[in-house]
């Protein structure tokens, strides 16, 4: 599951990382968005939107993508 | 009357909430495993790093047994308080609209913030003066409140914003000045500064922390005196 803050949604850490990039010589970096990556296994796929809905994202507030590689 | 002091691992500032509510009634910790209230006419859901703030702060507390007869207990309508982590607690559990999210300055910050009271009607500011403000500490790093223009205007017609800091006091971003909300039904109150921190002089850069236990127990006394059970 990939979690990031919705749009238009102040994310001051994907801002940090935006202005930290040109410092070091990569210019031209926007919309830089900062979530996190949960990696789980589970028999059930079915269940892994519930397990966003409830736990493992703020809906309120942030996004997330389900991605199922391998079985 | 009787407060619970509710104790999670992770939580720093339930001894000081126990202290704070003992100088307005009686006051016992209930371990976050314990799903019994011992017989508490209000919850206070203290500060600190519930679960070690992981996942997102006040996420995986939501999940407690113990928080799950405080869900119970507040749709009964019992009064529930939320300070700093257990504000972010109780907006996980959907007690309060809104989430809180990381400070806008990215750091964690303790200082004195300026409280303008938006409603001294409420069970949890009756103590207070209408109009006036409350000298608090805050100190946390994921306090920025938010939440989506329709709840703004919800809460705002509902008139369930209760604190907002004062002007220049708003160090962590939340929208609207936001720093404590109530509930719809009025019986779930939740804040980011420390009320519990402010209860003496000489600590807590003022008393008027005191002002919120106060008015909590007014409002437990006045309805075991009006013959209903719970405020």
């Amino acid at each position: 599951m990939l979690i990031r803050p919705k749009a238009g949604i102040l994310d001051p850490q994907g801002d940090a990382v935006e202005r930290a990039l040109p410092a070091l010589g990569f210019e031209g970096v926007s919309g830089v968005h900062v979530g996190r990556l949960v990696e789980l296994d589970v028999e059930d796929a079915e269940q892994l939107e519930p397990m966003c809905e409830k736990l493992l994202a703020n809906p309120l507030v942030e996004d997330y993508e389900i991605e199922i590689v391998g079985r | 009357m009787k407060f619970g002091v509710l104790q999670f691992p992770g939580s720093c500032d339930e001894i000081d909430a126990l202290h704070a509510a003992r100088l307005v009634g009686d006051a016992e910790l209930i371990w976050h495993r314990d799903s019994g209230l011992c017989g508490a006419d209000a919850i206070i859901v203290p500060g600190g790093f519930s679960y070690g703030d992981y996942l997102r702060a006040g996420a995986i507390a939501r999940f407690s047994p113990a928080m799950e007869s405080v869900i119970a207990f507040a749709r009964e309508g019992g009064l529930v308080l939320g300070i700093c982590n257990g504000f972010q607690v109780l907006c996980e559990a959907h007690l309060l609209p809104g989430a809180l999210l990381p400070n806008a300055n990215l750091r964690f910050t303790f200082r004195q913030v300026e409280l303008d009271v938006v409603r001294a009607d409420t069970s949890f500011t009756q103590a207070c003066e209408a109009g006036g403000t409350l000298s608090i500490p805050a100190k946390h790093s994921w306090g920025r409140y938010h939440a989506d223009e329709p709840t703004l205007r919800a809460m705002d017609d509902a008139g369930q914003v209760v604190l907002r800091y004062a002007t220049g006091h708003n160090f962590n971003g939340s929208v609207q000045d936001i720093a404590g909300v109530r509930n719809e039904a009025g019986n779930v109150f939740g804040l980011m500064p420390h009320p519990e921190h402010a209860v003496e002089e000489l600590t807590g850069g003022s008393a008027d922390g005191l002002k919120i236990f106060e008015s909590m127990r007014l409002a437990v006394e006045g309805a075991l005196a009006g013959g209903s059970s719970r405020a």
